[in-house]
């Protein structure tokens, strides 16, 4: 049953292509930020030199853009600069202003204020004061600006595969969804080296001495702009239809691989974090994602699904995953949990994760307006014994199931709550789980199956006869290899699906994946 | 030459500069007087425009220095400072040639011109491809003598041009700057807080207090005529050091006996003040000095106490204050 082990060598092999790309992407990510920052922020530095009164006001800024999370500030530049490239280079060269700027300044004005005098006073212009003077000796503090920012920017730059951009990133938030340590280490090792490379080339370019400094100036710009174009490289080859798919589709069995492998289907692929994907479709740049069937943004965006006619997608039912110790410890929160079995119907969820996602109202709202409608709600019983601890992954229906689990254990048993909602991927939930920082959390059959279990092909085949036999294999599997029970499934089935504009679906004829595969191959 | 009228420089409230006015003429070498904070540098400063005036003109033969560009103004006026100034990321041969760079001589008259002065400051040629860190103090101030005099400019700013060395470095300097004969032909304005300093390198002194001048004129006359008690008090303290260097043989000439046997030592100028003659007679021990007036070409030859009596006879005919 269980595959050999896969190596990290292995897996480079397979992948070198990819990994080829991602590093290229992740270097002409870093360098074209780099340039254009030390393009923007070197004259800054210079001028705030110059008017001393607004150096405060230029560093502050550009403190206050390096204190915003990085992964808040590309979900700033979606709005402004939709996905892919530019929002991840905008958003990565705002990072490196501030090192560049506060750097040029610093070292301008450590320029020791004899010599810049001695300068002036020979009848040096103004610029020849700066070119000739205050640079050249105020470039080795300059450097070292600049080598922090490529530091930062290599780093966060694997943040930029969530917004389409690529780079290594793809691999490591890939490996993390999927439970793929290969994976993860495929992204983070190279992304690692790439820092300490650049680190080490930058700190022997700061220690040449005075004359060697000026040559190697002059070569600088070349270097980045060349650095720059690697970006552009794997992005010259594309298609006719661009596809968007999170980066756990792309590594599934279920997903990007099945369709290679099932399907023949070969198309432009960019990767996406979810969470921008149903618009980025909304606004044609993508034309086909891999979404949830019970999304509540495909019916906000006008979205069809594609018909899996050769059945790569296993269903995904709902139900709660818990500890056994945790059933044993509170003897009430089997029968609670199952309150909500087979309430849930797939048009009910997405009705559900339209109202969170698309009308933006809160999660704990949503539960309780259901729970209402469906006269489960009962008021907080105010428990004291014992707290139930309640995970859910980062995405909308999770929280809105974790939601209605914590109203029904305190309405209906003495048990309080604490929750842990938004934990990353099926991994580091599920590690959560198994490491007792939790005791349930909402799994869906086929990710437990695919991603947690890692079944082999062939037993995928044979379970994918009925929604049942993928439920019973699960849950009997979970129980022996990790204590944990599987309870009544809620009801709905949110299995992954390839999605369409509907208009653009209507006008290219394309109803099925297979469609889809005959309308890419023609010319 | 150099002509200052009614200059005016105010930082914030307090004036640095109160309306002073001088003149200096060609060849010449002034010196600016006074402690710290007395507006002396801020004065030579508004020279070359590194600070503008507030009012007041500066005419440097008979043009006013604050119609031209300041860039072509300073390109012709050499500028020496405490600490050097030197490009630590220049070579000395660069250094020195910074100005004539700005000027845009070709390579050969460059090459020609610094090795020239190189030799006139007594650095070997092994010290053009040397970084200015490497150099000693001494050394450094040099370089920056050289390259304020490699486009021989007219006018020389001094800028406390050796505060920053120790006593020794400072009179072995002290006595090459005089020595050096492209400064004999300079007018130069030398900044200094050190009274022996002023004495000993300026034809003129003008002693500053609180943003004005308080009294210009020859050593001698700020020694024997001061125009008050501020000026007798800043010179007391050294004043027979000064004196001695203040006084030159010419203006004993009168006092000292005719003729006198020949000697065969060498002749000391009469130009050369009192303290070079004392000190010429440690080195010929108990003989006699020839001293030779060039303007009356006459030759005095005299003992040690003949010029101890002309000293006192001419110290006797001074007012006393």
């Amino acid at each position: 049953m269980i595959e050999p082990q896969q190596t990290l060598w292995d897996f480079m092999g397979q992948q070198a292509d990819k990994l080829g790309v991602q590093t290229l992407q992740h270097i002409g990510l870093t360098f074209i930020s780099l340039f254009i920052a030390v393009l923007i922020g070197l004259p800054l530095g210079i001028y705030i030199t110059r008017k001393k009164s607004l150096s405060g006001l230029v560093l502050g800024i550009a403190g206050i853009l390096q204190t915003i999370p990085s992964i808040a500030l590309l979900g700033f530049m979606i709005p402004l600069l939709g996905i892919g490239a530019k929002p991840a280079i905008v958003a990565l060269l705002l990072y490196a202003l501030l090192p560049i700027i506060r750097n040029t300044y610093t070292g301008i004005t450590g320029v020791d204020a004899t010599v810049k005098e001695a300068a002036v006073a020979m009848g040096m212009s103004k610029w020849q004061v700066l070119f000739k003077v205050e640079l050249p000796l105020a470039m080795p503090v300059i450097l070292a600006g600049i080598r922090t920012a490529t530091v930062i920017n290599v780093g966060v730059a694997t943040l930029a595969s969530y917004i389409a951009a690529g780079g290594l990133g793809e691999f490591i938030f890939g490996g993390i969804s999927l439970n793929n340590t290969n994976m993860i280490l495929a992204g983070a090792i190279p992304a690692a080296l790439l820092a300490i490379i650049f680190d080490f080339l930058l700190s022997l370019v700061q220690k040449l001495n005075f004359k060697k400094i000026k040559g190697a100036v002059k070569i600088a710009p070349v270097l980045l702009l060349v650095l720059s174009c690697l970006y552009f490289i794997p992005s010259a080859y594309g298609g006719k239809l661009t596809a968007g798919f999170t980066p756990e589709f792309m590594g599934r069995q279920d997903g990007n691989l099945g369709l290679q492998s099932k399907y023949g289907l070969k198309i432009h692929t960019i990767v996406i974090s979810d969470a921008v994907m149903y618009k980025a479709a909304q606004e044609k740049e993508l034309d086909v994602i891999s979404g949830y069937s019970t999304d509540g943004r495909l019916k906000a965006y006008n979205l069809i699904v594609l018909d899996d006619d050769k059945k790569i997608f296993p269903p995904y039912y709902a139900a709660p995953v818990v500890r056994e110790d945790a059933l044993r410890k509170f003897p009430e929160l089997e029968k609670t949990l199952n309150l909500l079995a087979g309430f849930i119907t797939d048009s009910i969820m997405t009705e559900l994760n339209y109202k969170t996602d698309y009308l933006h109202q809160s999660p704990e709202r949503v539960a309780k307006d259901f729970l209402v409608a469906k006269k489960l709600y009962r008021a907080d019983k105010g428990g004291k014994e014992g707290v139930v601890r309640i995970g859910s992954k980062i995405f909308g229906e999770q929280y809105i199931l974790a939601s209605m689990y914590t109203m029904l254990i305190k309405g209906y048993t003495n048990y309080n709550v604490a929750t842990k909602t938004g934990l990353g991927g099926t991994k580091i939930v599920f590690d959560a789980l198994t490491n007792d920082q939790i005791d349930f959390y909402p799994e869906y059959t086929g990710t437990g199956l695919l991603a947690i279990l890692q079944a082999a092909p062939k037993t995928v085949t044979q379970l994918q006869t009925s929604k049942d036999s993928t439920y019973n294999y699960v849950a009997r599997e979970f129980e022996k290899r990790y204590q944990l029970k599987w309870l009544k499934p809620i009801g709905f089935n949110n299995a992954y699906a390839l999605m369409m504009r509907e208009k653009q679906a209507n006008e290219l004829h394309i109803k099925t994946i297979s469609n889809l595969k005959r309308y890419l191959d023609s010319k | 030459m150099i002509k200052v009228e009614r200059l005016v420089k105010t930082f914030c409230t307090t004036k640095a500069v109160d309306g002073i006015s001088f003149e200096v003429a060609e060849g010449e070498t002034l010196a600016l007087l006074g402690t710290s904070g007395c507006g002396k540098t801020t004065t030579l400063k508004m020279l070359n425009r590194l600070i503008e005036p507030d009012s007041g003109t500066i005419s440097i033969n008979n043009k006013n220095i604050l119609e031209a560009p300041p860039e072509t103004l300073r390109r012709g006026i050499g500028y020496v400072l405490q600490n050097n100034g030197l490009f630590p990321h220049y070579t000395v041969a660069e250094n020195i040639a910074i100005v004539p760079q700005l000027l845009k001589w070709d390579k050969v008259k460059t090459d020609k011109r610094v090795s020239e002065l190189l030799d006139k400051l007594h650095l070997g040629k092994e010290h053009l491809k040397a970084y200015p860190n490497e150099l000693s103090g001494g050394q450094q101030q040099r370089i920056g003598l050289a390259r304020a005099l490699v486009a021989d400019p007219p006018v020389l700013l001094m800028d406390e041009p050796f505060g920053a060395l120790d006593n020794v470095t400072r009179s072995k300097i002290h006595s090459e700057f005089k020595a050096l004969d492209e400064l004999k032909r300079k007018t130069i304005i030398l900044v200094t807080h050190d009274v022996q300093e002023a004495f000993e390198l300026a034809d003129r002194i003008a002693l500053m207090d609180k943003g004005k001048i308080v009294q210009i004129g020859r050593p001698a006359e700020l020694l024997f005529k001061p125009a008050n008690e501020f000026v007798s008090g800043f010179l007391n303290e050294q004043r027979l050091q000064l004196e001695f260097k203040a006084i030159k043989i010419t203006d004993l000439w009168e006092h000292l006996p005719e003729g006198g046997r020949k000697t065969n030592t060498s002749s000391l100028s009469a130009d050369a003040d009192f303290w070079s003659a004392l000190e010429q007679f440690k080195f010929i021990k108990g003989e006699n000095l020839n001293i030779l007036n060039q303007q009356s070409k006459e030759i005095k030859n005299i003992s040690f106490e003949a010029l101890m009596a002309a000293y006192s006879q001419y110290k006797h005919l001074q007012p006393h204050d």
